[in-house]
């Protein structure tokens, strides 16, 4: 609230006018000096929750023997006695490289093929399925949202439940199903349960019925069916939802790790979530670049779609 | 008005509802289909399993499979981690992510950039921190080298009782921003007027808060809930890859158990448990609808 060109009462509004005239530069002050407080305590704290990505990043150039130097004693987990393992000296992660190099990256993109083609696996797999997804959850909303049929609600119900349900809890039959199917051990057997995801139709459909029906009415009126509503009106106007959809699922898809573990036998079919466990574990050298880069994607799609990805969130949490 | 008007001529006309239900057969038909084979099949398939005492010819044992899975320890113990990880996790969540928004919803400077880095850990791949993790809380970890200073012996915090602790806090650093944000939303959406008349009334910050704030945040509280409830599952990943399929037996979680006994093909343990697992959401799910449903008709919206 601007008044006479300075800014007061940014969050509570007082409602005495006289008073807010009289104490006003002290109390401004007063404010500025909380408000300055409470960014810094709340800043503090962002800079601890984001330490674990400040160190992935900064540890990735360093070199590969500064690595095995710092973190070889976390790698004997072979002995279980406690006595045999406790080595007296203590992993620091560090955050300052000794030297910086990009040895780490050359490793990974150049040294192991197999990485650049398990990238290149997640990101068919994930392409695939938010396309997919956008066009069969969109369709799935609509009809949700904005036609009238008989047993909406029961239906709608138990999309939700199948959202919720963790992805163990039908691990057989689904194993059977692609068995069947015949596309077992095969890009298929992960993506089509993706793309059929019911959290798209639940989210869209949550967007869908924000928006007002009076373009539809207007639309109807005129004698538009559902086709031409849909094609016209509705596509046009649920481009943001889509977008946001784009963003939750392809995070989501990226980040998979059951999913493979199960129905992808082959090592060269998997994505690189499930790689980048075994660089963990074997070679801890080249660990951070490989994350690095792993993460690379995620947040450029988060920094370019941030406020995008923040008001689908809140959508979903709005009632429809 | 005539919006009324119009919905009532439409559904009066039963050409016009047949029309209506053939359109929404067409447009929901990829989506049932799919939802059919990948989802509900296997659903049912699962009951059906659960019921019978093998996958190939099977014979019809009823509740045996139950039966017999309530008593197994390993099934209990995995059981009762989940239990205690949700009813720990979940709340505690709540309570940060909600204190957070509420800091954020005040006048704060640079509150974009804040909100921000609070939510990026939901971006950040599980897989790519995980090393960090790792080496953050092993035995000869940094954890141990920071005590050590202080004279603390070292603990081996991911094969004790205390990696319950760590697992909970990878899940409130991976969730509270999540849950800040719908927070945030629902915040937004009280208007500031409620606010004004309760303090002319003389109704102080406290008053203020369980009198308007946490009213009108009902809905959105239910709604977080559900999102923690199902994040919490989702913990497993994390724990998966920082400590393998057979963790220490504190963060052994329902997870772990179906996915260990698909991998030792043991399926009717593994649908039993899913049946049971699905069984207790469900009925979560129903009893959280019921009450928003009924607060919702309550704040007459």
């Amino acid at each position: 609230m601007k008044y006479n060109g300075k800014q007061v009462f940014v969050g509570k509004k007082t409602t005495d006018g006289e008073r807010s005239f009289i104490g006003n530069g002290i109390r401004v002050r007063k404010r500025n000096l909380r408000k300055g407080m409470l960014t810094l305590w709340l800043a503090c704290m962002a800079v601890i929750i984001l330490l674990p990505l400040i160190l992935t990043l900064t540890n990735s150039l360093m070199s590969e023997t500064e690595i095995t130097h710092n973190y070889e004693m976390v790698a004997r987990q072979t002995s279980n006695s406690e006595s045999d393992r406790l080595t007296q000296t203590y992993a620091n992660l560090k955050l300052i490289p000794d030297l910086i190099t990009l040895t780490q990256y050359y490793a990974v993109l150049v040294g192991r093929p197999q990485f650049l083609l398990m990238f290149w696996n997640s990101v068919i797999i994930c392409v695939t399925i938010v396309l997919g997804q956008i066009a069969v959850a969109t369709m799935a909303a609509y009809a949700f949202a904005k036609i009238r049929f008989p047993l909406r609600e029961p239906l709608f119900l138990i999309y939700i439940v199948v959202m919720l349900l963790p992805f163990q809890v039908t691990l057989v039959p689904n194993y059977i199903i692609a068995e069947r199917l015949g596309i077992l051990n095969s890009y298929p057997a992960i993506i089509l349960p993706g793309i059929f995801s019911t959290f798209g139709v639940f989210l869209l459909k949550q967007y869908l019925s924000q928006l007002p029906d009076a373009y539809l009415e207007a639309a109807r009126v005129d004698g538009a069916g559902h086709p031409e509503i849909f094609l016209r009106i509705i596509l046009p106007m649920v481009k943001p939802g889509m977008a946001v959809l784009a963003i939750l699922s392809f995070m989501d898809n990226w980040n998979m790790v059951e999913q493979p573990l199960i129905f992808l036998q082959d090592a060269v079919k998997q994505p690189l979530s499930l790689h980048l466990a075994q660089i963990n574990d074997g070679e801890k050298g080249i660990a951070f670049a490989a994350a690095t880069i792993y993460m690379l994607p995620m947040v450029l799609i988060f920094l370019y779609g941030e406020n995008y990805l923040i008001e689908g969130i809140q959508l979903s949490g709005i009632k429809g | 008005m005539a919006k009324t008007e119009n919905k009532r001529t439409i559904k009066g006309n039963t050409g016009t509802e047949k029309y209506e239900i053939r359109a929404a057969i067409c447009f929901l038909a990829p989506s049932l289909i799919g939802f059919g084979i990948f989802f509900l099949l296997p659903f049912i398939g699962g009951v059906y399993y659960s019921l019978v005492d093998g996958p190939i010819d099977g014979h019809f044992v009823g509740i045996e499979n139950y039966r017999s899975l309530l008593t197994n320890s390993i099934f209990l113990k995995a059981a009762t981690n989940t239990l205690i990880f949700t009813a720990i996790g979940v709340p505690l969540n709540i309570l940060l992510s909600l204190g957070l928004a509420l800091l954020l919803n005040r006048g704060i400077y640079y509150r974009n950039t804040l909100r921000t880095l609070f939510i990026s850990p939901l971006v950040i791949p599980v897989a790519s921190v995980v090393f960090v993790w790792q080496v953050f809380f092993d035995l000869n970890g940094t954890l141990n080298g920071i005590l050590s200073f202080f004279g603390v012996n070292p603990v081996d915090w991911m094969q004790t009782g205390w990696a319950r602790l760590v697992v909970l806090i990878v899940y409130l650093w991976k969730n509270t921003g999540y849950d800040m944000v719908l927070f945030l939303a629902g915040l937004q959406n009280i208007p500031a007027v409620y606010y004004e008349s309760a303090s002319i009334d003389g109704a102080g910050p406290w008053r203020q808060f369980t009198g308007i704030t946490l009213v009108y945040l009902t809905p959105t509280l239910f709604f977080v809930f559900i999102i923690s409830i199902i994040n919490s599952f989702k913990v497993f990943r994390e724990t998966y890859l920082i400590s393998g399929a057979y963790p220490h037996e504190s963060i052994y979680m329902l997870q772990h158990y179906m996915n260990n006994m698909f991998t030792s093909l043991d399926y009717q343990k593994l649908t039993t448990a899913a049946m049971i697992m699905a069984l207790l959401i469900t009925m979560l799910v129903t009893m959280l609808f019921k009450v928003e449903h009924k607060i919702g008709k309550g704040l007459g919206g």
